[in-house]
């Protein structure tokens, strides 16, 4: 029997290792799976490497995970947000690296990562700062720039619907990063809103197909981090 | 000749109406962060123009009344907005395979500087003590049919944003296709910056003062 249906988010994470690469959804806080995050704080692997497209907003979740010292190196597009105060301290501080990646280009390199395609041509950053370095070759009189797929040992995503298969739904722009990242990761970790029965998901509308995912912990009632940050409020409670 | 710039040209608003004017019926447009979002609130009666956000989603319609708001239904700038009848959602590959795909006919942008051949710096001004940060820009001038540049025509401290060459990091080369400021639209063209419009009380001979690089006029 086939159940990825995990019974604690203490049980999802368990084996998340020092120095784990760790993919996880959001953009900002829509789609950003703050409990697991947490839970991974609780639990303490040291020197990741998190590639999620921001750095969290206020004292929870992503940077949360960040002011706990246990995230070596960001990989992301958009570093800062209105409310993030956590890595801008810490970067200037020279405490954490960043890689800089254009959103598209994060977001292909997940994909390819996920599809078994080691690298690729895009036409974004040519001739800017974040193409030095880099391979670039022309193609139809255009040039472009060599990106390497990514792959993680571990995601973690949130979700709306999932059933003991693995098959995701998600809610509106909470999805953004969540399916290439359950593809990318060698073990996928989604928390759902609610799981429901095999068949019950239409299969002409299953968003992330199963086999992509291996673990699924029901968190019914995730927070709202804006409401969180709002409140000024801080992991560890 | 006039020399308070407060008291000529366009208002940013009367800018964006301007922009819209220029997106025909049917258009697939996205639109960038701050200034640029003004341009929805000014789609001409009887043209249909669906928005595309980054964040996965085509059919953006407009900011949520107070009390309805969804945070898992946001914009690229991470504010909650609707979706309109006929929206769908995307993951985040599917999204900029629309974009560098060429798919979408036009990206309405802001500018830190913008140079005479049409190169855009709107990323980061370069300070050793920035945070660089460049979300989606980069993927959206190489795949976008028409760039277009919404911005005030000069910075605060009146400092010229269209350059010879910009001193800023750029975003993309020859990537611009028209400028739109406070002051003129512009046409970026193999022949150099032709001037296609000027706002009321704005000369030529005083829009050439206000730029660094060489104009034409039409």
């Amino acid at each position: 029997m086939i159940n990825k249906v995990v019974g604690s988010l203490k049980e999802a994470i368990t084996d998340i290792f020092d120095g784990a690469i760790i993919m996880i959804s959001g953009f900002g806080e829509a789609g950003s799976p703050i409990e697991l995050i947490h839970t991974l704080i609780d639990h303490g692997a040291k020197n990741l490497t998190v590639v999620s497209n921001n750095t969290g907003s206020g004292h929870v979740g992503l940077a949360a995970l960040i002011e706990n010292r246990q995230v070596k190196k960001m990989i992301c597009s958009f570093p800062r947000t209105a409310n993030s105060k956590v890595f801008p301290e810490l970067y200037h501080n020279g405490e954490i690296e960043l890689e800089l990646v254009p959103q598209g280009t994060l977001a292909e390199r997940i994909r390819a990562g996920g599809a078994g395609i080691p690298a690729f041509y895009t036409p974004a950053s040519v001739n800017t700062p974040l193409a030095e370095g880099k391979e670039t070759r022309v193609f139809n009189g255009h040039k472009y720039v060599l990106e390497h797929g990514i792959r993680a040992d571990f995601s973690l995503v949130k979700c709306k619907t999932a059933d003991r298969y693995g098959n995701l739904l998600y809610n509106k722009t909470a999805r953004n990063f969540g399916p290439i990242m359950c593809m990318a990761a060698n073990i996928s970790i989604v928390q759902a809103r609610e799981i429901v029965e095999l068949g019950a998901i239409d299969p002409e509308v299953v968003v992330t197909p199963g086999i992509f995912v291996q673990r699924v912990v029901h968190v019914s009632n995730p927070a709202d981090e804006s409401r969180l940050v709002a409140e000024d409020r801080r992991y560890p409670w | 000749m006039v020399t308070d710039e407060k008291k000529i040209g366009w208002e940013m608003n009367e800018v964006a109406q301007k922009v819209a004017l220029d997106i025909p019926d049917g258009s697939y447009v996205n639109l960038g962060i701050g200034i640029p979002e003004l341009v929805a609130g000014y789609v001409p009666e009887g043209r249909e123009v669906i928005y595309h956000t980054e964040n996965g989603l085509l059919g953006m319609g407009p900011v949520p009344p107070a009390g309805e708001e969804d945070p898992e239904l946001i914009n690229a700038g991470k504010k909650c907005v609707t979706a309109i009848p006929g929206a769908c959602f995307f993951h985040h590959a599917d999204s900029f395979s629309m974009i560098r795909g060429g798919h979408l006919d036009y990206c309405v942008l802001g500018a830190l500087q913008i140079s005479e051949n049409g190169d855009l710096a709107n990323w980061s001004t370069g300070e050793p003590k920035a945070i660089p940060a460049v979300g989606g820009a980069m993927d959206l001038i190489a795949g976008v049919k028409n760039i277009f540049v919404i911005s005030q025509h000069n910075t605060k401290t009146g400092d010229p944003k269209i350059v010879k060459q910009c001193s800023y990091p750029l975003t993309g080369k020859e990537v611009v296709n028209r400028i739109y400021t406070n002051l003129a639209i512009i046409d970026v063209t193999s022949d150099g910056l032709v001037v296609r419009e000027l706002a009321p009380g704005v000369s030529f001979d005083y829009l050439q003062s206000k730029t660094e690089a060489r104009l034409k006029e039409k």
